[in-house]
């Protein structure tokens, strides 16, 4: 007799990504500076441009991307596990699909179990490119995918605010520390001439990725994908971030 | 049918476990499952007993026991502990639904019953559990 006491969940979760060539973590270390637009977008990006992209919203307790990409909140099919919306092209999921309209509060240890039982029952199936929306800051969900997902790379967003610029440096310090791969560093909503964010990714050898300039029009394209696609947040993502993925 | 997925990662966790201990052949898989979760018990056994052993040798005459675990919480802001029927979560509806897919989602529809907080912890019956197994090497054999 063996006594286990054991999750069963995490044993399962590379047979549920054995089709997923990449994931991409969209990461940033400040809230508020534009990851799930980001995401969002480059998931669209590269969704129009034939790639088969899966986007998962991992900011539990303020999941956003259905917002930017006006999807309806309703429950996914149920066949062998779950399966992501299909939607714009993309292959969609978020715990607002189950959570309505209510506020989900959410401490450590609640979060990392909500994305062990995701990550267990969703069935991605073949994907270019899975793109993980990361909630802000090195917190816990952070640190789960790292431990989970061997094969994840991060793409970190920031800007060129000084508040912003030093906590993109003790990120990047952090990922070179645990050797996590970089798709490189985006510098998002650019104003003037700064090149804080450009010097970062030299020192810490991670690719720049290019500068989306702040884009007056996004507000109101959010919620509307074809409005989306006339953004510069689009234009950026598709000319500078989908040659690093494609 | 999302029961054949989490049974899937018990059959799994339990074929690994039996690799790491030697052991050639599972007779028997002991599973609990948290009352939280409302797993269909019979879409569940169903699950282990009959569609995903046939896959593996080392699985052949295994028998599963599936035992139930009461939920119970405990209340962050006032140290009050609960259980499943002191919590309003409509079980047969969208509520119940979600908490059935990821039972973390207990935290946007669950309160304290004595002062309304949804900051609790799951401290038992929360989903699956694979907790025990018993087998035997082929060297064991008679």
């Amino acid at each position: 007799m063996m006594g286990l006491d054991l999750d069963p969940r995490a044993i399962v979760i590379s047979d549920r990504l054995a089709g997923v060539a990449r994931v991409v973590g969209v990461t940033g270390s400040k809230g508020g500076i534009g990851k799930s637009l980001v995401a969002t977008t480059m998931a669209l990006s590269l969704a129009d441009g034939g790639a088969k992209v899966g986007l998962f919203d991992l900011d539990f307790t303020s999941p956003s991307d259905h917002v930017v990409l006006g999807v309806d909140k309703s429950f996914p099919n149920e066949e062998f596990g779950i399966d992501p919306h299909r939607v714009h092209g993309i292959d969609m999921m978020s715990v607002a699909f189950f959570s309505g309209d209510a506020a989900l509060p959410l401490r450590g240890d609640a979060a990392t179990s909500a994305l062990l039982e995701l990550l267990a029952i969703t069935r991605w199936g073949e994907l270019d490119v899975l793109i993980l929306d990361m909630p802000p800051g090195l917190g816990d969900t952070n640190l789960d995918v790292i431990n989970l997902l061997p094969q994840v790379e991060f793409l970190l967003v920031g800007n060129g605010s000084r508040v912003v610029v030093e906590s993109v440096r003790r990120a990047l310090q952090l990922f070179a520390e645990l050797k996590v791969p970089m798709v490189g560093l985006l510098e998002n909503m650019k104003r003037g001439e700064g090149a804080a964010v450009a010097d970062l990714a030299k020192r810490f050898d991670v690719p720049y990725l290019g500068a989306i300039p702040y884009d007056e029009r996004v507000e109101e394209a959010l919620g509307d994908v074809e409005a989306l696609r006339n953004t510069d947040v689009y234009a950026t993502l598709h000319q500078s971030v989908g040659l690093h993925l494609r | 049918m999302h029961e054949l997925a989490l049974a899937d990662s018990v059959i799994k966790a339990a074929l690994s476990a039996a690799a790491d201990a030697g052991m050639d052949r599972i007779e028997r898989i002991v599973v609990k499952v948290g009352e939280l979760q409302q797993i269909e018990r019979d879409l569940f056994e169903f699950s282990l007993t009959t569609v995903i052993p046939k896959y593996d040798a080392r699985l052949r005459d295994t028998l599963f026991d599936v035992v139930e675990e009461k939920v119970r919480f405990k209340c962050r802001s006032c140290g009050r502990e609960y259980g499943r029927d002191d919590v309003n979560i409509d079980a047969d509806g969208d509520q119940g639904e979600a908490v059935h897919f990821i039972p973390e989602l207990s935290h946007a529809f669950a309160r304290c019953p004595d002062c309304g907080s949804p900051d609790f912890d799951i401290t038992q019956g929360r989903g699956i559990t694979l907790e025990r197994i018993e087998g035997m090497d082929d060297d064991d054999g008679p």
